[in-house]
């Protein structure tokens, strides 16, 4: 099961970290719709542009893409993981674990 | 399909800001029954596998991408409310450490992505459930139709909301035709993506497949082992 898990986890640091290098730089579905449609300049900039890991990068530097990439896995691991144990139906056997 | 601020108007934006805290709060409700000691861990996986992915945009077109938006893929394995709540993190953690999609526009962002998608994609896989019984193939093609449809279904949820409140006042066939012509494209790579997810964790763990549980398919009639 641990193993399962650890697996799960190593994959989307992979992804996140290398395989993301390889991602097209082209724009997505939505914003293809908007630049094609005439609205693209409605867009107002991210309030965040500015921040340190905005756009997947490090100040910027696209280089650091994988480094930021490892980043958003371990902030969202920790947060989700975090949100659905506090969720949790517990079972008797940890409640009885916790006492 | 993260839309920047400025693309909907201040009403509007207030509006499914509204509508996604509403839909966000009921998840949280609904999910507890969902989560336990098992569940809980494989959820906060999930969640992170979707945002992994979502950083892998595929070529659809000269000069379009596409990613995984993630709610059938978090649907099926988890269930459609701790799925929401999956994407929901993902556009979360997005739009604050990335400045990725808008922050008053990420109420329709997650309106679109975490509440459309996922339940779409759900509902999709629970009509064709039966089809799970006849092992990998069937599971894979379940993945792949209603992920396909999930992507589709949310840029319609776009479609809706710029036909509301869009800026620029561009005719709303135009974008509909371009979000629904792309996303048509950018489906097919979500329901191969959630296929291949989905069957893997299938093979490795059945029991860990919300879709499967309490069926009696190919994958989930095994005698669950309890492994530590």
């Amino acid at each position: 099961m641990k193993k399962f898990f650890l697996g799960f986890a190593l994959v989307s640091l992979l992804i996140a970290g290398v395989l993301s290098y390889f991602a097209s730089g082209d724009p997505d579905g939505l914003d293809k719709t908007v630049e094609d449609a005439g609205i693209a300049a409605h867009a107002r900039e991210h309030p965040l542009a500015g921040s340190t890991f905005a756009d997947y990068a490090l100040g910027g530097d696209s280089r650091f893409t994988g480094l930021a990439g490892a980043l958003g896995v371990i902030v969202v691991l920790a947060l989700s993981f975090g949100l659905f144990w506090f969720l949790r139906k517990k079972s008797p056997r940890n409640d009885l674990a916790d006492k | 399909m993260h839309m920047s601020d400025g693309l909907l108007n201040a009403p509007v934006s207030v509006a499914f800001l509204v509508i996604a805290a509403v839909g966000v709060g009921f998840a949280l409700v609904k999910a507890r029954a969902d989560l336990d000691d098992r569940t809980a861990p494989m959820a906060g996986l999930v969640a992170t596998f979707i945002f992994a992915v979502q950083m892998i945009n595929f070529p659809i077109l000269p000069g379009a991408s596409g990613h995984l938006l993630g709610g059938a893929l978090a649907a099926i394995l988890v269930g459609p409310y701790v799925g929401a709540l999956c994407v929901t993190i993902v556009l979360v953690v997005q739009a604050l450490l990335f400045a990725d999609g808008g922050l008053t526009a990420l109420g329709a962002n997650v309106t679109n992505m975490a509440l459309i998608g996922t339940a779409t994609g759900f509902l999709v896989a629970v009509a064709l459930r039966r089809l799970t019984e006849r092992g990998k193939g069937g599971l894979a093609a379940v993945a792949f139709v209603s992920a396909f449809v999930n992507t589709v279904v949310a840029a319609t949820g776009f479609v809706v909301e710029y036909a509301i409140g869009g800026a620029g006042g561009v005719e709303i066939g135009k974008v509909a035709l371009l979000m629904w012509g792309l996303h048509a494209l950018i489906g097919i790579g979500e329901g191969l993506i959630t296929a291949v997810t989905v069957t893997s964790v299938a093979s490795i763990r059945p029991d860990l497949v919300h879709l499967l549980r309490g069926n009696n398919t190919g994958f989930g009639s095994k005698p669950l082992e309890v492994r530590s």
